[in-house]
Order: C-alpha cells, then sequence, then structure tokens
C-alpha cells in the first residue's frame, strides 16, 4: 500500500486535534506517514501522538533553516519528499498557511491541489475523491484530482478521529532549500493571546454575536461558558472594532460546521451565511422576525438578546447544576 | 513602479449561482462583476501609487469570458492607468493552476519593457474561493509572496505588510519585485468618481488571446486542469424550524429546553 502523508498541524510541537483527523483520512486512502515540520528536540513527543492515530512513519524536518521564512521554504521541503515517497496523496490542514503551501506545492509538482475537503474518500481504484460545500453553502460538489500526486487540504471537522496504534517510525528528513525560498521574511510575530474557550474552527459549539449586541458581548460571551463553546462574531460586529477580524465568521473569516450554532443579533446576509451554514443545528435570537437568519434555524427566538440571553444562560447554569 | 493588480469577474454572490452541465461554474447565464475582494487590491494598488508618485502605472488584469472586460472597467473606473483583458474560448474552465499560467504569461508580457515590480492579488475569489492564485502566481513567476496583507507599507522597494495568521499575528517583509495579497481588512476600497468614469472611457485597454502569450490552448481549459468536478448538487433546503417570540421570559425557557431537548447541556 502506498504512503499517504499528513502534514502535522502544531504551534511548537504541540499537535492541534485536525491531524488525528487527517490521519483518519489517511488510513482510508493507504499508509498513514504523519510529516512534521517544526523544532527536533519536540520530534519525539509528537511522534507519540501521531502514532496513536495511526502513523505508521514520520517524517521530521527541523525548521530550524526554514523557520522565519513564510511558506515557500515549507513548500520545496514537501516537494522534495513527496519525490522521495512518492505518496498516494498529501493531506494539508486547510488553514490560510496551508493552501498557500499547496498552492506552491501543486505548481513545483504539476500535480492538481483540491481545496477546503470536508469529507475525502477513496474512489475507484482507491484514488481520493473529495467532498467541498461551495457558494455559501448552497451547493455540494465532489471532485478529484486527474492528474500528479492529489494535494488536498481539508478542513477541520472532517472526520472523528480514531485511534489506531501505528509504527510510528522516525525517518529525518533534510531538505535543501534554495535562496530564493528564503525572500518573503517574518520580520515580527505575536503569538494569539489564547482565550480559555475552544478554538473557533475546531469547536462543537459556537456562539455568535452581531450589530444586534450593541457592543456588548457579555451575554455571548456566558452563554457560550455555559454551553462550553467558541465565540464568534460578524463582520459587522468587527468592523465595529467590537471583536477582532480572528473571531470573524463568514466568506471572509472562518467557516465553522459545528453541532450547534447560535446567532445572537445577526441578520444572516450571505456572506455570513457562507462560513456558517453547514452547521448541524442552528438556533438565532433577533428581535426582527423578518431576519434572514431565521430561514435556516432549528430554532429561533423572535426576542431582544440582551434579555432572552442572560436568562437562557442563567436557565441553562441552574439545568446543569 | 510597475503594478499589475489581478481582477476578477465573478458571479454575483446576491444571485442564484449555477452550475453548467459539465459541472464549470455558469459564468454566462448570471449577472457578474468585479470580485468585492479585488477591489481591495486595487484599492492598495492605487494608494501606493499615490504615495510612490506619477511615473506610476497601475495596470489591472483580468482572464475571463467577454462580460468580464466590466472588471477591467470598474477598476480603470476606480483609477487604474491601463486595462489587460486576457480572453480565449480556450481558456473556459480552467482550474486555478492553469488560470495562474496564463496570469504570469500575461504579467510577463506586461513587463516586457519595463519590468513589473509589484502583482496584486485579492484574498480569494468569491465564487471559487480557493485563495491560491497568488502564491501558485509567486511560484510561476519565482517572486516572494508577501500575502494576505490587512496592513500594506512600503520604503523604495521595501515592503512590510502585517497578517493575521491563524497562530499569530505577523509582520512579513519582502524586496521587490514580489507578489502581493490584500484581505478586506486592508481598508476600504474608493467608489469611482464621475471623473473617474468619464476618464476611464479614455484609459488604453488591451485584449489579448493565448498565442498573444505563446500558450498553446491545450495546456489550459478544461480538457487540461488537474482536478475534476464529478458532481454538483444543490443542498436540500432546511426543513423550516420551530420560531418563538419571546413573551415575559417565555424565550429563554425555551431556548433552554430546546438545547436540552437536543442534548446540548
Ligand atoms: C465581500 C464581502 C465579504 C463579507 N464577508 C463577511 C464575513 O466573512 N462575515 C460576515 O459576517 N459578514 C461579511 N460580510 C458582510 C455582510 O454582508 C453583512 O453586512 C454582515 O454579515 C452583517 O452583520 P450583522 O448581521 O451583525 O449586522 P446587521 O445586518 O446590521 O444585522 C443586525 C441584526 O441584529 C438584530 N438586532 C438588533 N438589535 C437586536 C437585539 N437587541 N436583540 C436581538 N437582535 C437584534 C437586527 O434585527 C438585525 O437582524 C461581507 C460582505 C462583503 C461585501
Ligand atoms: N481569472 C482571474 N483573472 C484575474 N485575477 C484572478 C483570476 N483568478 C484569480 N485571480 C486573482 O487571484 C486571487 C485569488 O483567487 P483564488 O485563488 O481563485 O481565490 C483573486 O483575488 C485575484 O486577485
Amino acid at each position: 500500500m502506498s504512503e499517504v502523508l499528513v502534514v502535522v498541524d502544531h504551534v511548537d510541537g504541540a499537535v492541534k486535534k485536525p491531524t488525528y483527523e487527517l490521519l483518519t483520512i489517511a488510513k482510508r486512502l493507504g499508509e498513514p506517514s504523519a510529516v512534521y515540520i517544526g523544532p527536533a528536540d519536540k520530534a519525539s513527543e509528537v511522534t507519540d501522538k501521531v502514532k496513536k492515530y495511526g502513523a505508521e512513519k514520520v517524517y521530521v524536518v527541523d525548521d530550524a533553516q526554514l523557520k522565519g521564512y513564510l511558506v515557500a521554504p515549507k513548500a520545496e521541503a514537501l516537494a522534495q519528499l513527496v519525490e522521495k515517497a512518492s505518496p498516494a496523496a498529501i493531506l494539508i490542514p486547510s488553514s490560510a498557511e496551508g493552501k498557500e503551501i499547496g498552492g506552491r506545492l501543486s505548481i513545483k509538482l504539476q500535480s492538481g491541489l483540491i481545496t477546503d475537503a470536508v469529507d475525502v474518500q477513496p474512489g475507484d481504484g482507491g484514488a481520493p475523491v473529495t467532498t467541498q460545500s461551495v457558494f455559501a453553502g448552497n451547493f455540494t460538489v465532489q471532485a478529484k484530482v486527474t492528474q500528479g500526486t492529489p494535494i488536498i487540504t481539508v478542513k477541520p471537522n472532517s472526520a472523528a478521529p480514531e485511534e489506531s496504534e501505528g509504527a510510528g517510525a522516525v525517518e529525518e528528513f533534510t531538505p535543501t532549500i534554495s535562496d530564493t525560498a528564503k525572500t518573503a521574511q517574518i520580520v515580527a510575530a505575536q503569538p494569539r493571546q489564547a482565550t480559555g474557550r475552544p478554538e473557533l474552527t475546531e469547536a462543537a459549539i459556537v456562539v455568535s454575536g452581531g450589530r444586534g449586541t450593541g457592543g456588548n458581548f457579555e451575554p455571548i460571551e456566558a452563554l457560550a461558558d455555559a454551553l462550553g463553546a467558541a465565540v464568534g462574531a460578524s463582520r459587522a460586529a468587527v468592523d465595529s472594532g467590537w471583536m477582532p477580524h480572528t473571531f470573524q465568521v463568514g466568506q471572509t473569516g472562518k467557516t465553522v460546521s459545528p453541532q450547534l450554532y447560535v446567532a445572537n443579533g445577526i441578520s444572516g446576509a450571505i456572506q455570513h451565511r457562507a462560513g456558517m451554514q453547514t452547521s448541524k443545528t442552528i438556533v438565532a435570537v433577533n428581535k426582527d422576525e423578518e431576519a434572514p437568519m431565521f430561514e435556516l434555524v432549528d430554532f429561533g427566538v423572535v426576542g431582544d438578546l440582551h434579555t432572552v440571553l442572560p436568562a437562557a444562560t442563567e436557565e441553562i447554569n441552574k439545568r446543569k447544576g | 513602479m510597475n503594478i499589475v493588480v489581478c481582477v476578477k469577474y465573478v458571479p454575483d454572490a446576491t444571485a442564484d449561482r449555477q452550475f453548467e452541465s459539465d459541472n464549470t461554474v455558469d459564468r454566462v447565464g448570471v449577472d457578474g462583476l468585479l470580485s468585492e475582494l479585488d477591489e481591495y487590491g486595487v484599492e492598495q494598488s492605487l494608494q501606493i501609487k499615490e504615495k510612490a508618485g506619477d511615473d506610476t502605472t497601475v495596470t489591472a488584469l483580468c482572464v475571463g469570458p467577454e462580460k468580464a472586460l466590466d472588471a477591467v472597467r470598474k477598476a480603470l473606473q476606480m483609477g487604474a492607468d491601463k486595462g489587460v483583458h486576457v480572453i480565449d474560448d480556450a481558456i473556459a474552465g480552467s482550474d486555478a493552476a492553469a488560470t495562474s499560467l496564463v496570469l504570469a504569461k500575461a504579467i510577463e508580457k506586461i513587463g516586457a519593457e519595463t519590468p513589473v515590480d509589484l502583482v496584486v492579488g485579492g484574498l480569494a475569489s468569491t465564487d471559487a474561493g480557493m485563495s491560491v492564485v497568488p502564491a501558485m502566481l509567486a511560484e510561476r513567476l519565482g517572486l516572494p509572496q508577501v500575502t494576505l496583507a490587512s496592513v500594506v507599507e512600503f520604503q523604495g522597494d521595501q515592503v512590510r505588510i502585517k497578517r493575521d495568521g491563524d497562530t499569530a499575528t505577523e509582520v512579513i517583509g519582502g524586496t521587490m519585485p514580489l507578489v502581493l495579497s490584500v484581505t478586506d481588512q486592508s481598508g476600504e476600497a474608493r467608489y469611482p468618481s464621475f471623473k473617474g468614469i468619464m476618464a476611464a472611457k479614455k484609459k488604453p485597454l488591451e485584449t489579448w488571446s493565448l498565442s498573444d502569450l505563446g500558450v498553446e490552448a491545450d495546456q489550459v481549459g478544461l480538457a487540461a486542469a488537474w482536478t475534476e468536478v464529478v458532481d454538483t448538487a444543490a443542498r436540500p433546503p432546511r426543513t423550516a424550524g420551530e420560531i418563538v417570540k419571546d413573551e415575559d421570559g417565555s424565550g429563554a425557557t425555551a431556548l433552554a429546553e430546546f438545547l436540552a431537548s437536543k442534548k446540548f447541556i
């Protein structure tokens, strides 16, 4: 069986959940090989984690000579690894960085690229067939790569991680990085502050607020905490400076697909829907019964969020006991 | 400075977007426009020109069908100096890789006399929305990519941007020539003024086909795509949900009740 490369999603060696989802998908397509590009001294820690989810091999690429630059060196390293391993496919987390790595890799390898897959299954002859949600979630398309090594970026929450012990054989890989790949430099970086809440794109529940909050996100945050949810925002709330852009849900923000999405004081413009329409259950609180958001909901409350949310939060906390 | 801004013509997101029987995006039956996210690229290009001085040229470049000329026109009305529209029947159905090939060849042609210093793109096209064409262009042109900027600054040939990454906010620096892409956080795009609309009518506008670029017809289009859409299906409409009116706190109780019934509590 051929290897399937999985690019490990991590921050400084701390492996993130989408990695396990990608390994689970890789197992459907062949033999999962994790590709860890990061500090070498965290490699054994990473190996322990990824082999629990089926990684037969772990390629360790020490990032000492790659870090400090934008995506080009990572794309070079991966291209060289693909040439060496001839994998059946390469799976990359569908982040902004992941997609750009995919773009460069696609041209280097003359191979087809599919972005933002929400599902990947083996098709005829085992080649991957992807599912994507397009046109603001109004259409579902299935696609496949017809040339070269399939390069697929996969969104968070696209598979339930399945534990299965892999061999986890470590192989160090040292790429040759060209000078042209080192031309866009990261001059400074400020890590994002932890909110203590689940990450927006990975959360099972998202509670969002829009212009209707009037800038007061306290009721949103309190409900989110009662439900163990992440907090999201509409662009109107972000543009007003009430929430940072990283909280924005929608076409130009994050796409989320949680079990439950609670939209409060959000009208439901197409660009907002684009980021949340595929949520399993949708709830809205809005004082305008004509708000387009109500077309999407499983449950809606026509009312003022400033009274409904605190009362509902209290009730939820009471029920939790 | 020689700036090329890539602008895409896309079906209107607020219209009823559809696919053709061959699973390509319907680009003719649905009203289109300059992708809103590319207006930000035009805006930043114009701001750079305003700071750099009058010997700067901003060329708006679009690859697309006949109506895509509207996208180039809009960029000219906003203030771009020149327009280039690449149109060829063979391009229909191209994927991102093929589109980036045509764009790269057109950029090379635009830079034949005066080399291009800056290639500007948007965050994503509002139809396919892959956010990969600028990275692909950088790869094809052998240039640095300084992408997804929310703030753009430059001094001489040095460019610095702020990028709101997934795990950190970063400052990225590069030396021109390079590929820049900007997000919708980079600042409101200007509306064409009446004067701008009149002036646009007299601006140079070129139409190129594949043969002008030295690209063979079999390198692009649906048949040459490296990916294939095998199926498209409209998402089934959501079944109408239950909507209650809040009266004296009844909404909160009903909401908690609903969440409990779905085991979210
Ligand atoms: C290219 C482009 C990209 C975009 N990308 C995004 C994106 O990524 N994400 C995004 O969200 N938007 C995006 N937008 C903007 C989008 O079109 C809408 O303008 C935006 O989503 C509106 O935000 P909103 O629903 O919070 O505000 P509004 O549309 O103003 O709605 C506010 C709602 O709050 C309700 N309300 C007011 N007070 C209360 C109260 N006390 N209690 C309960 N309800 C109340 C009102 O009835 C109303 O329905 C984009 C637009 C463009 C052109
Ligand atoms: N056909 C096209 N013509 C001109 N520019 C394009 C075209 N396709 C993509 N681009 C540019 O590439 C950016 C990203 O597009 P995409 O990768 O399709 O999301 C857009 O914002 C445009 O700047």
